[in-house]
């Protein structure tokens, strides 16, 4: 996880790129400008603050994950031209309004994996 | 490029068949109906199939006595079958073949799927929830397109109607709007009777070089272009800016299209990807049936309804027969070759001549295939 993100005391800085050649923004980070494909773009760590572009509550548990339910998920738009898919930390649809204005912050998952006991991401939380 | 034979096993399920025992119904079938009944007869093979683990085209064309021959197993999510069968008509055209056997066999783990697709971090992260950008994309189709929760509603009153002519499918009981909109929510705006079920099943085509009989225009596979957060491809990001990049399923029409030298004002009916209600109406606008926006007015105007102008999933879609990914796109167009064929039963639509199979799923990967007759 820690190429994802860099966790600064609890707001979570997802770690992004930004092309040279076609200017976009991308998430994850890679060696490839995943838009152009020009190499190298350059690291950037995108906005922390977004809004709220989409959101749904799982009311079950998908296979694989061991956290708790129901959880938000959604997609939050960032100031830079991205929209990211997130976790939402409202897990209740009529709570919530489209452009809401949301930070990023890390959260601590149980993975159910004894050896690698907690996952460490990030969720959208209402401003 | 003639479809020669056809044939299916129904798709539902069924406690103590193999997906190969489903795949051999379906084979035979097809075999029969194109007069193969020597290994001779046909030059290769293709088996779509997503969770069929490894050879499982082998173990099909072994119980039937008919390995010999080369024997490719594909894999492309929900359009595995489309990839078989777009293999299969290279292989054709390219000289390669004169006859090849085409199938897909299918035996969905039940509940929510899980996909390799995932890393494990994404699963543990709650980011695998199929149903979620489904409910996503469908909030966006409601915001953008003026979709409301009634017209999704009567997708699947449409779907499940048309189902009820069509023994090979899973569920063929009506349903009302009211039976739809009191069903469980999933992921709001989706509720149980809008996602359709993913299951078991077969279904197989025989090609042939030739003229005569129900003639497979083209079969077109393409994948998507980078850019949309709620495309199939399930990105982690896309770009605010995301309204030109045309969808897989739009390039694959297109490309189909084209390559049939047809419009979507040819078409007589479609088959199209109905994972959930919401993907139906998004995808009369892919293929080009309407103009972004008047997706409900397509359904509400009755075009796409049963005796309407251009009848969309008369076989009850994926809603009636539910999903068994590897055969879902070869179920299809054995249902288009037997609506042109005019084998279609109650649910025919009449006059048929010109029909369109549409699949989008995992990759992403898109196909659209045109039958005439």
């Amino acid at each position: 996880m820690s190429d994802l993100l860099r966790d600064d005391a609890g707001t979570a800085v997802l770690l992004g790129s930004s092309c040279g050649g076609c200017g976009r923004p991308s998430f994850p980070r890679s060696d490839v400008c995943c838009w152009c494909g020009r190499p190298d773009p350059d690291p950037v760590e995108l906005s922390t603050t977004g809004t709220l572009w989409g959101w749904a509550v799982v009311h079950s548990a998908p296979p694989g994950y061991a956290g708790p339910v129901p959880y938000g998920m959604g997609v939050v738009e960032l100031p830079e031209g991205l929209r990211v898919v997130s976790r939402i930390d409202v897990a209740d649809e009529a709570a919530l309004t489209q452009g809401r204005p949301v930070r990023l912050v890390v959260v601590e998952l149980p993975t159910g994996d004894p050896e690698d006991p907690v996952l460490r991401t990030w969720e959208a939380a209402p401003c | 490029m003639l479809i020669a034979g056809v044939g299916l096993h129904p798709f539902g399920r069924f406690a103590g068949r193999t997906a190969t025992d489903l795949g051999v119904v379906a084979v035979r079938a097809a075999l029969a109906e194109a007069g193969i009944t020597r290994r001779d007869q046909f030059q290769a093979t293709f088996c779509g199939t997503a969770y069929g683990g490894v050879a499982s085209g082998h173990k099909v064309l072994g119980a039937l006595g008919l390995t010999g021959g080369p024997i490719v197993d594909v894999e492309a999510g929900c359009a595995s079958g489309a990839a078989a069968l777009a293999l299969g008509v290279a292989a054709i055209d390219s000289g390669q073949a004169d006859t090849v056997l085409v199938f897909g066999i299918e035996k969905m783990p039940k509940g929510m799927i899980r996909s390799s697709f995932f890393e494990p971090w994404r699963e543990q992260a709650g980011l695998s929830a199929t149903p979620a950008y489904f409910a996503l994309r469908a909030q966006r189709l409601m915001r953008e397109r003026g979709v409301t929760e009634d017209d999704l509603a009567a997708v699947v009153v449409k779907n499940r109607r048309n189902g009820v002519g069509n023994p090979d499918a899973m569920f063929r009981a009506e349903v009302t709007a009211e039976d739809v909109l009191g069903s469980r929510p999933v992921c709001g705006p989706l509720r149980l009777f809008m996602l359709c079920s993913p299951n078991e099943g077969a279904a197989a085509v025989v090609l042939r070089k030739g003229t005569g009989g129900v003639q497979l225009r083209t079969a077109v596979l393409r994948s998507h272009l980078p850019g949309n957060v709620l495309g199939e491809a399930t990105p982690l990001a896309g770009l605010v800016d995301d309204g030109d990049i045309p969808s897989p399923t739009t390039l694959a029409a297109d490309a189909a299209y084209e390559a049939a030298g047809i419009g979507p004002s040819d078409l007589d009916l479609v088959e199209c990807q109905d994972t959930d209600a919401a993907r139906e109406l998004l995808a009369y606008e892919e293929l080009r049936l309407c103009p972004p926006g008047d997706n409900a007015a397509l359904l509400r105007d009755g075009t796409v309804g049963p005796g309407g102008p251009l009848p969309v999933n008369p076989s009850g879609g994926l809603l009636s027969k539910g999903e068994p990914l590897g055969a879902s796109a070869l179920g299809q167009v054995v249902e288009l070759v037997r609506q042109l064929r005019g084998d279609a039963g109650a649910r025919q639509v009449p006059g048929a001549r010109i029909g369109l199979a549409h699949t989008v799923g995992r990759g992403a990967n898109a196909s659209v295939t045109i039958v005439s007759g």
